[in-house]
């Protein structure tokens, strides 16, 4: 299961890291997309992955790690997925700015010189 | 009590009165002048307050917690030493404001001048009351930056601009080197606090990094006390007014250094390396100082070198490891101030009623302006070192001292006495040349003004100063010597070494040393007199030396030539070299550390794997593949792959049991698709055309490095996350929040517990963030301007409106534009369903999974599928959305609620928690951590509902940006408009 989850996590950051470097701002944009599900997913599986743990408590009983899953990671992805969708919309409004003053649509604000 | 209020006076009067000055009208010079003399005396009658307590041993300390947890404490300590230089800071400080009332010149912004001047004297009192070295580190980089307003306060000049940047750069430097050197200190001893350092003198000496330390606090003295090889500053400094100089140049701000020393000096001299260091730059100083200060012509100029050339006298004695000589060190300190700043004033009054400082143009100014005459004669005198005046007592215990000393080297030993006479006949030489210069000879011809005596006032505070220098010479012991007793007992503890205060010490070799300077001096004059009367600029031998011309080019070096070819070299305004840069960086480092510490799977046996996510991963690696793929040409193509990758890691984490991120996942990405299309109307059509060339050597090369980047940055990760996963994971905070989540944080969803309780701040934070890309987003809108290519009509809705055109007899119901119909009335049954279930995941989000987050989203997806289907016309009409509103009620309430707790008497955001019974819906979890969630969801609608319908809007401004087309036989009072993202 680790090995299906690390291999997932690293296609992704691959494709997202190869849309990072790509001239059109469009495919950085989903290039930022992808690499922030890896990392979450990294992030996540910092806690160790177990199917089937219990993730809300017994009321009145303080927990254990032995039978709930970790929340920090949790906590730390959930609020990585909020600023990761507000950089996102902030990068999106951003290219689509910059596509109206510079008619182009390339990262830098102009087609690169051949 | 006392002591804290009058230290606390002392230190804040100056500062309160720089603020005053500062706000008084730029013409207000009597007012600005009166207050800041008042500042100044009332400093000096503190000071006198607190000389019975100094005088009878003691030390007034006044201490505030700081940063009590890490042993910080803002520490006010008045002992001997600090009070006598505390009496020269506001005494001389007085006579300076009175001076410069007269000086400056009402065309000038004079409370301005008085503002810099009292806020200087404040960082400088802040120096020498400070009990803590990092807080006298602190004061002493104030010093540095008021001297660099002073300085260039004729900012109009560039004399002043360059001589003020020069002095910043070398003092404020030094004061770093200090700071470095305090924290090394602070390090050994443990401690910060003077006396403890002061106390702990031999652990320091004994500590492998005391000469690290030494050093670096020693580059803070020795700069700031213009101490060759830093003293180049100092001569440059003189673009400053004259009070600037007589104040700063020969009372304070250089003696700061040799304050410094002589403070440190039980705890850090008495070294080999001390007197390597400190007797070295003094030596050199003295000699060098006062040699080029005989070729000066400027008078100013020449104040400056012979300044430099007593600091380094000064800091020669400091470094000779020796109790006497400390005590002529600090005797000198007085001595010259009052000698130093009255010929300062005495140049200014020259300046101000001549209109030149040059040498070589005055002369004979004995007549018109006797007074003035005979007042700088007699500080000259104290100067060269003439007998009955103070500084004849200091030089001859200075002799004595380089008679006497005992140092490792006994080569440098000779040569010191040599070394000692041959300073102080320069010192008469060159004295002898200002008096000679300026008072005697022919009438002087052709002088900008015509020379005649100041106003009385001006005088007035050298005559007090000379009257000083008469008064100490004659009659020492019943002067100054208590003053100095009290100041060197603080330094020295109780055994200071017996001294003698008096005129004659009978004939001995000290005296017979004085008699040869003097005689030496005047020779020296006469046989220089062809070579100065030829007006050649610098002195013979060391004209090459300018320590100017190197700091320039450093300067040049590091902030012009040094920049330019790191930034051609290092620099690019393109982005991906720069992302590649940083993409290669990050695989470097990663790959690094893997290297240092090896890296593998874990003790942990994998767990085996699930056939039914190896096939959901399948599809998700694909889909990132295919997003990756098609994001150039298939835009529409991306945004669908990117959502499947996105549902794909939402299983995973239910999967992996994380139902609440599953939960915002699946909603995050709802919207994120959402905001997406609607961005694709704007971005430029491409089209990949059959057969087209394919692309050049360059491309491919390229694709194939960013493809190897790619490749190790996906292999590296996947590679790191299995070696974490297959280990133990830590679980040190997870055991802390899983016991306290219900106990003390009142609910049972640890993870929404520890986002609105626990770590409450950084939700607040973040909200905060959400909603400033909120009003970016919104702002960058109102500007936006659509490319020209995309302003008109898209493809499909022109066809939709010619077919609705060419069609009227399909009637209303039948337009193609409102073929969404089914959907169209499914959303508005599904709204309020959706609503509810947004408040279900609220009010059960501390118990269970939901909570601010997903449920404003989900609020905000309801509304925009509103808008998608619906129109934004249609939509608008019936809900009034104020989405400015919204935010603002959510930050509102959410930092509302952390700042309850304060009226309770708790820290910030602490929450409060009980469980209500309310009828018909049960018992209910009330912690104020709901209020502040319900914040959270209130920012959270209103902050995403903005970004949406920020963007959706565009598409209303493009259509009505571009020429209506005919209205359309069909009646209808609204333009059908569709969402963006069906084009």
């Amino acid at each position: 299961m680790e090995l299906v989850a690390s291999l997932g996590i690293g296609v992704l950051a691959g494709s997202g890291v190869w849309l990072l470097l790509r001239p059109r701002t469009f495919q950085v944009i989903i290039g930022l997309s992808l690499l922030s599900y890896a990392v979450n997913l990294f992030i996540f599986s910092t806690g160790g992955l177990r199917s089937g743990a219990a993730a809300i408590l017994e009321p009145g009983e303080a927990g254990s790690i032995a039978q709930y899953t970790d929340p920090l990671p949790q906590a730390l992805v959930l609020t990585a997925i909020v600023i990761s969708f507000a950089t996102t919309a902030l990068l999106l409004v951003v290219l689509l700015a910059a596509r109206g003053l510079t008619g182009t649509d390339h990262v830098d604000g102009r087609e690169r010189d051949r | 009590m006392y002591d804290t209020l009058l230290l606390l006076a002392l230190l804040g009067l100056p500062f309160a009165g720089a603020i005053a000055a500062g706000l008084l009208p730029t013409r207000a010079r009597n007012v600005a002048s009166a207050l800041a003399g008042a500042v100044a005396l009332a400093g000096l009658s503190l000071v006198w307050a607190a000389y019975p307590i100094v005088s009878a041993g003691g030390v007034l300390r006044a201490d505030f917690a700081w940063m009590p947890m890490l042993g910080l404490h803002f520490v006010l300590r008045l002992d001997g030493f600090a009070w006598l230089f505390a009496g020269v800071v506001t005494g001389i400080g007085a006579l300076v404001v009175l001076y410069a009332r007269y000086y400056m010149s009402s065309d000038d912004p004079v409370p301005r001048f008085f503002a810099f001047l009292l806020a200087f004297m404040g960082a400088m009192m802040g120096v020498v009351v400070s009990g803590n070295l990092l807080q006298l580190a602190f004061f002493w980089e104030l010093t540095s930056l008021f001297s660099f307003l002073l300085i260039g306060y004729w900012h109009h000049t560039a004399a002043a601009r360059d001589g003020a940047r020069m002095a910043l750069t070398i003092t404020a430097s030094g004061g770093l080197a200090l700071f470095a050197g305090v924290l090394v200190l602070g390090h050994i001893t443990g401690s910060y606090d003077l006396e403890v350092v002061l106390a702990a003198g031999d652990r320091i000496r004994a500590h492998p990094l005391y000469l690290p330390a030494l050093v670096l606090i020693l580059l803070g003295a020795l700069t700031k006390s213009a101490q060759f090889p830093f003293h180049f500053w100092l001569p440059h400094a003189m673009a400053a007014p004259t009070p600037v100089s007589a104040y700063l140049h020969s009372a304070t701000l250089v003696k700061a250094g040799i304050f410094l020393m002589a403070r440190l000096w039980p705890a850090m001299a008495g070294t080999e390396a001390w007197f390597l260091i400190v007797g070295t730059a003094g030596l050199v100083t003295l000699l060098v100082g006062a040699y080029v200060a005989i070729f000066q012509h400027d008078l100013k100029g020449l104040l400056a070198y012979s300044t430099i050339s007593h600091l380094g006298l000064i800091t020669l004695l400091l470094g000779l490891n020796s109790k006497l000589a400390l005590v002529a060190a600090v005797f000198h300190v007085l001595n010259h101030a009052a000698f130093k700043a009255s010929l300062f004033m005495a140049a200014g009054i020259i300046d101000h009623e001549t209109g030149t400082r040059d040498i070589r143009r005055l002369s004979g100014l004995n007549r018109p302006m006797p007074f003035t005459a005979r007042l700088a004669l007699v500080a000259a005198a104290a100067m060269a070192g003439v007998p009955l005046l103070n500084g004849f007592i200091s030089k001859e215990m200075f002799f004595a001292e380089a008679l006497s000393a005992e140092a490792p080297l006994p080569g440098l030993l000779n040569l010191l006495p040599l070394a000692a006479l041959l300073a102080s006949a320069f010192s008469v030489t060159y004295s002898l040349r200002f008096i000679h210069g300026a008072f005697f000879g022919p009438d002087p011809v052709d002088l900008p003004r015509q020379p005649h005596e100041p106003a009385t006032w001006m005088r007035f505070p050298v005559e007090i100063l000379v009257l000083a220098c008469i008064m100490v010479g004659l009659l020492p012991a019943a002067t100054v010597g208590p003053f100095l007793d009290v100041a060197v007992r603080a330094v020295l503890g109780p055994e200071v070494p017996y001294y003698s205060l008096t005129v004659w010490h009978g004939f001995n070799l000290p005296l017979l040393m004085s008699v040869v300077a003097l005689a030496g001096g005047v020779a020296l004059y006469r046989l220089l007199q062809r070579r100065l009367r030829s007006g050649a600029e610098g002195p013979p031998l060391l004209r090459r030396l300018q320590g100017q011309r190197i700091f320039e080019r450093t300067m040049v070096f590091l902030s012009w030539r040094l920049a330019r070819r790191l930034e051609g070299f290092l620099g690019t305004r393109r982005l991906q070299p720069q992302l590649r840069l940083i993409v290669a960086v990050a695989i470097l480092a990663g790959a690094g550390a893997a290297w240092l510490r090896g890296v593998g799977p874990g003790n942990l046996p994998a767990s085996p794997v699930d056939p039914v996510l190896a096939l959901l991963w399948m599809v998700g690696g694909i889909c990132a593949i295919g997003a990756a793929w098609q994001a150039k040409y298939h835009r529409l193509a991306a945004v669908i792959l990117v959502g499947g990758v996105g549902l794909i890691v939402c299983v995973t984490f239910v999967w992996f049991s994380a139902p609440d991120l599953a939960l915002t996942q699946l909603t995050v990405e709802v919207v994120t698709t959402v905001l997406l299309l609607l961005g694709l109307r704007w971005l430029p059509k491409r089209f990949q055309t059959p057969g087209e060339r394919g692309p050049e050597v360059l491309t491919r090369t390229r694709r194939l490095r960013d493809l190897a980047l790619a490749v190790a940055a996906g292999g590296g990760l996947a590679a790191l996350s299995y070696a974490v996963m297959t280990r133990t994971p830590p679980d040190l905070l997870a055991r802390d929040f899983l016991a306290r989540a219900y106990t003390e944080g009142g609910g049972t969803n640890v993870v929404n517990v520890i986002l609105v309780d626990f770590r409450g701040f950084d939700t607040l934070g973040e909200i905060f963030v959400v909603a400033a890309v909120a009003l970016a987003t919104y702002a960058l809108l109102r500007r936006f301007r659509p490319a020209p290519d995309s302003v008109e009509l898209p493809e499909q809705q022109r066809d939709q409106q010619e077919t609705d055109t060419l069609q009227p007899e399909r009637g209303e119901s039948g337009r193609v534009a409102d073929w969404l119909m089914v959907p169209f009335v499914l959303t508005r049954l599904v709204f309020p369903v959706m609503l509810l279930v947004a408040v279900f995941l609220l009010l059960r989000g501390h118990d269970l999974p939901g909570g601010g987050f997903s449920a404003g989203m989900v609020v905000a997806i309801a509304i925009i599928m509103l808008y998608m289907i619906g129109g934004t016309d249609w939509t608008e009409d019936r809900l009034r959305l104020r989405p400015h509103l919204w935010i603002g009620t959510g930050l509102l309430l959410a930092t509302g609620t952390g700042l309850a707790a304060w009226a309770f008497g708790h820290p910030f955001l602490t929450s409060y928690f009980a469980y209500l019974d309310l009828p018909f819906i049960g018992k209910v979890p009330a912690a104020s951590a709901l209020l502040f969630d319900i914040g959270v969801f209130i920012l959270v609608v209103g902050a995403t509902l903005l970004m949406l319908v920020a963007l959706a809007h565009q598409s209303v401004r493009g259509h009505r940006a571009t020429p209506r087309p005919p209205p359309a036989p069909v009646a209808r009072e609204r333009t059908p408009v569709t969402a963006a993202g069906e084009d």
